[in-house]
């Protein structure tokens, strides 16, 4: 074809294109883009490497970590299991809905982090404390710490105590457990402050957060309770 | 040239052509009044009422995986997923920022530019090492901010941490850049704090634009006094100075960023909770009384008398020694008399009045804080409260309401309907490293709740959770998102960690509902490693994700009957110039095309017009589009008319009425 006949009909063509766009619909057929995500299989090998680098990086984390952070966190879950074992008893000694909910809560939370402590040691090749509740009675299998070093952490109810909570019904065990369980809290407060105050503790970023949302749920919590506790005192009193 | 001088060689034969396309073309498009009606298609709508979503629900079950996992996705496209880079792999990603086309990531390593101008294939500008959890990042202008809350955050951005519990090395704060070349930041300022910056907001006050202000939030503990001079760990009732119970605000001079420094405090939870007052008991009057007897300093605040340790008394009296021109540390006796008859005095005047703060049994921080300067308002998402605060002096943020839940664990963050009138907290219960979406986890705890707010008082309506159980593997609980302008209605975008994605709309606070997803099936199989969405925000049209062991997930919407494709050309005709997220933009939409067939949509959708005239207004629209600007005001104009003989009081009709005038004004 001559370039001059070509010319033309490359000017009808584009003229008939530009009337019917000018009237079309406006339905838009956009060349989507088909063509997804970077991990085309190109790069296959790469994600490969990439993944055992992640998992090595992962495991090389887990060794900044201090003795004071072993002992926080075998601690630690004995002060939780305590928690459970008063948290336990509010349904069967007539707590307050409030109450209840508030110990439902506190079983749900404190159960996990023990979960995330011990996994915490064991990925660490540190002796894991096992929990087991009889009653009230607590006792921890497996770890450096006996019994009476468990009772001798801030906060931790005596036996005593916790018989005391344990013969308490409906608003009496509603008092005693929060004044109890504000104790309890402000003890584990108090482990989180002492563990932060230790040279070279919590660089591991692990522990930085468990024991930064162990303290802040706490705080608040404890501030939820003293305001339970102020309400209740106060109806006691009218 | 050469063309047109063979052209010419055939006057005839183009004329010819030329005569015939206009023909053609006065023949398609001449008259409006005989106008042909254009084909249009309607899209398919269905109501919110009935969402039929994916069932069972795909999100259950997933194969476990970093890079591999199995993922079900609904109502998304997903455009790219990119790795982070080296030095990054294996430490958590954190918080998105945007600015043009780049979306700034924090990672506890530091912070990744990445350039997402195309979305199916981002490209690293720059992996800036320098450690501090969280990273939190905002920017403004040339500024970046980051968020350094750990222990292990060093001044000089190095890898090695900080090995002793005082320190001169150690930052805990936010650190300052300049990103004017974004491709190589300069670290040029860091302002510290007692408690660290676990997040941080950005302030734009509309009326000041020689200044950004930066709230701080912190939660975790108290620096001692050793290594930040002013750090106090007691509660403000045993020392006023108490870096507890209290927000930082600093004010960044947008000409001098080096002078960034704090320049208020402000206790927005003073006197939340006023318990009832006993007094002071008799044991505690008889020990007050000792402690004079035994030289204590003591002064009036809160309406009781309190005694004041000794390292605020010893700060006070180096006040009145330099009041007098004296050395600091040796108060004479004529200084410690004047304490005595001061003390109250100073106290108040430090401490905002005093006034009755008796017995704090508020929050004593806040998580993170959206501000909404063009409504003038922030929520504050601070433990067990949820806090609507007055920010419009910026240095001096008031609150005007609080709200508390027994059902939130832990206030997270806030969001704010377009219009100021509803706002939603999350609840991250647990922190974000616990697995609280488990089928046994009730969905009011670890969920959203949206309130109203009326008269500046927050209503309660409901809690929104992303539906689909998670494993015991999978941490999981409400997190970041944000607002994606879809005009008329409230769309949230919103992260739930190893729960993965949800968008849902609140648009009825008391009916939220989900209309798309993604997820990821657990990092690991057989250990909780912590993963998933930190944060997802939608940003001109991408909704970008930072996946903290997978690096950046980058999606769009797909068109389905619960959000059309002309609500996503409208959502995505508004262009922003940078995001935090923490401050939030008021969105405008332009008046397009897209804007009023999305009103149309919804008016379907809704019910709130019949089949006839929702097609009327289809049609209309269709061949306003298709005319010549002229023909188009006039059909335009013509269906606003009509429209407006039948809005009677309906919002959506005069929305969409209000939007096709402003197109055919356009024209």
């Amino acid at each position: 074809m001559p370039l001059a006949k070509k010319t033309l009909w490359i000017s009808v063509l584009v003229l008939w294109a530009l009337i019917f766009n000018a009237c079309s619909t406006s339905k838009n057929v956009s060349s989507s883009n088909s063509e997804t995500i970077s991990d085309q299989k190109a790069d296959q090998l790469n994600k490969a490497e990439l993944e055992e680098l992640y998992w090595a990086r992962i495991d090389s984390s887990k060794m900044n970590f201090t003795e004071a952070d072993v002992e926080f966190m075998t601690g630690m879950i004995g002060h939780h299991a305590q928690a459970l074992i008063m948290s336990g008893l509010a349904p069967e000694n007539g707590a307050s809905p409030q109450v209840r909910t508030l110990a439902a809560r506190i079983i749900n939370a404190q159960k996990d982090e023990i979960a995330t402590m011990q996994t915490w040691l064991r990925d660490r090749d540190q002796p894991v404390p096992e929990v087991h509740i009889d009653g009230l009675n607590l006792m921890i299998h497996g770890a450096g710490m006996d019994h009476s070093g468990h009772m001798k952490m801030a906060g931790m109810l005596t036996q005593k105590q916790l018989v005391e909570l344990s013969e308490a019904r409906g608003k009496e065990f509603d008092l005693l457990f929060l004044k109890y369980m504000i104790q309890h809290h402000q003890g584990a407060v108090t482990m989180v402050q002492k563990l932060i105050s230790t040279d070279g503790a919590v660089q591991d970023e692990q522990a930085f957060r468990l024991s930064t949302d162990i303290n802040v749920d706490q705080i608040t919590e404890i501030n939820r309770m003293k305001l339970m506790l102020e309400t209740i005192e106060s109806e006691k009193k009218d | 040239m050469k063309k047109n001088i063979q052209i010419n060689k055939k006057p005839a034969f183009s004329l010819w052509i030329f005569l015939l396309a206009g023909a053609l073309l006065s023949f398609s498009c001449s008259s409006t009044e005989q106008m042909m009606d254009i084909e249009y298609t309607s899209p398919n709508v269905s109501s919110l009422s009935n969402v039929e979503a994916p069932s069972p629900d795909p999100r259950v079950g997933l194969g476990a995986g970093l890079f591999d996992a199995e993922e079900a996705i609904w109502n998304l496209k997903k455009l790219s997923s990119t790795p982070p880079p080296k030095d990054f792999l294996g430490v958590t990603n954190s918080d998105l920022a945007f600015k043009e086309n780049y979306a700034i990531q924090g990672n506890y390593n530091g912070v990744v530019v990445w350039d997402i101008s195309d979305p199916s294939n981002p490209v690293l500008v720059k992996d800036y090492l320098c450690p501090a959890s969280q990273s939190d990042v905002s920017v403004y202008g040339n500024l970046m901010f980051v968020s350094g809350e750990g222990y292990s955050g060093r001044l000089d951005c190095g890898t090695e941490g900080v090995q002793t519990a005082v320190s001169a090395e150690r930052l805990r704060g936010i650190r300052i850049f300049d990103i004017t070349n974004i491709e190589e930041p300069e670290y040029i300022a860091n302002v510290q704090t007692c408690r660290g910056s676990h997040t941080h907001s950005v302030l734009k006050d509309p009326n000041d634009d020689e200044n950004v202000y930066v709230y701080v939030s912190g939660s975790a503990g108290v620096r001692p006094e050793e290594e930040l001079s002013g750090c106090v760990n007691m509660s403000p009732d045993e020392d006023p100075n108490s870096a507890l119970f209290r927000i930082e605000v600093i004010k960044v001079p947008l000409s001098n960023p080096e002078a960034a420094a704090i320049v208020s405090s402000p206790r927005i939870f003073e006197n939340l909770e006023e318990p009832p007052s006993h007094g002071l008991a008799p044991a505690d009057k008889q020990a007050m009384e000792e402690a004079k007897a035994n030289g204590a300093f003591t002064f009036e605040f809160g309406g009781s008398e309190r005694v004041m340790s000794n390292g605020f008394a010893m700060r006070m009296l180096n006040v009145l020694i330099e009041e007098r021109g004296g050395t600091a540390g040796e108060p004479t006796a004529a200084d410690t008399t004047a304490l005595r008859e001061r003390a109250t005095a100073m106290v108040n005047e430090m401490f905002g009045g005093g006034g009755d703060d008796s017995g704090r049994k508020g929050p004593n921080q806040c998580h993170d804080i959206t501000l909404y300067p063009e409504i003038g308002l922030a929520g504050g998402a601070c433990e067990g409260y949820g806090l609507l605060l007055d920010i419009s002096d910026p240095a001096n943020p008031t609150r005007i309401d609080a709200v508390a839940d027994s059902n939130f664990s832990y206030w997270h963050s806030a969001t704010f309907s377009n219009d100021g009138k509803k706002v939603l907290f999350t609840d991250e219960w647990g922190g974000g490293g616990q697995p609280k979406c488990r089928e046994s986890d009730p969905m009011e705890w670890g969920a959203n709740a949206i309130f109203t707010i009326e008269n500046g008082k927050m209503k309660f309506q409901e809690y929104y959770k992303m539906p689909a159980p998670q494993t015991s593997q999978e941490n999981c609980v409400a997190h970041n998102g944000s607002l994606i302008p879809v005009p008329g209605r409230e769309i949230m975008v919103q992260s739930w960690y190893q729960g993965g994605i949800s968008v849902f709309d609140w648009t009825d606070p008391n009916n939220p509902v989900e209309i798309a997803f993604q997820d990821y099936g657990p990092v690991a199989a057989d250990q909780m490693a912590n993963g998933g969405s930190w944060s997802v925000y939608w940003y001109n049209g991408a909704i970008v994700s930072s996946e903290i062991a997978r690096g950046l997930d980058i999606f769009e919407l797909e068109a389905n009957p619960y959000i059309t494709q002309n609500e996503i050309d409208a959502a995505n005709s508004v262009k922003l110039d940078y995001l935090n997220a923490q401050g939030q933009p008021k969105f405008v939409w332009p008046h397009t095309f897209a804007l009023s067939k999305a009103y149309v949509d919804q008016l379907e959708r809704n019910k709130e017009l019949d089949n006839t005239t929702v097609e009327m207004a289809r049609q209309s629209l269709a061949n306003a589009e298709a005319a010549n600007p002229k023909v188009r005001k006039k059909i335009l104009t013509e269906l606003a008319d009509k429209m407006d003989g039948m809005a009677s009081g309906n919002e959506k009709v005069k929305m969409l009425t209000e939007s096709v005038r402003g197109l055919a004004s356009n024209q």
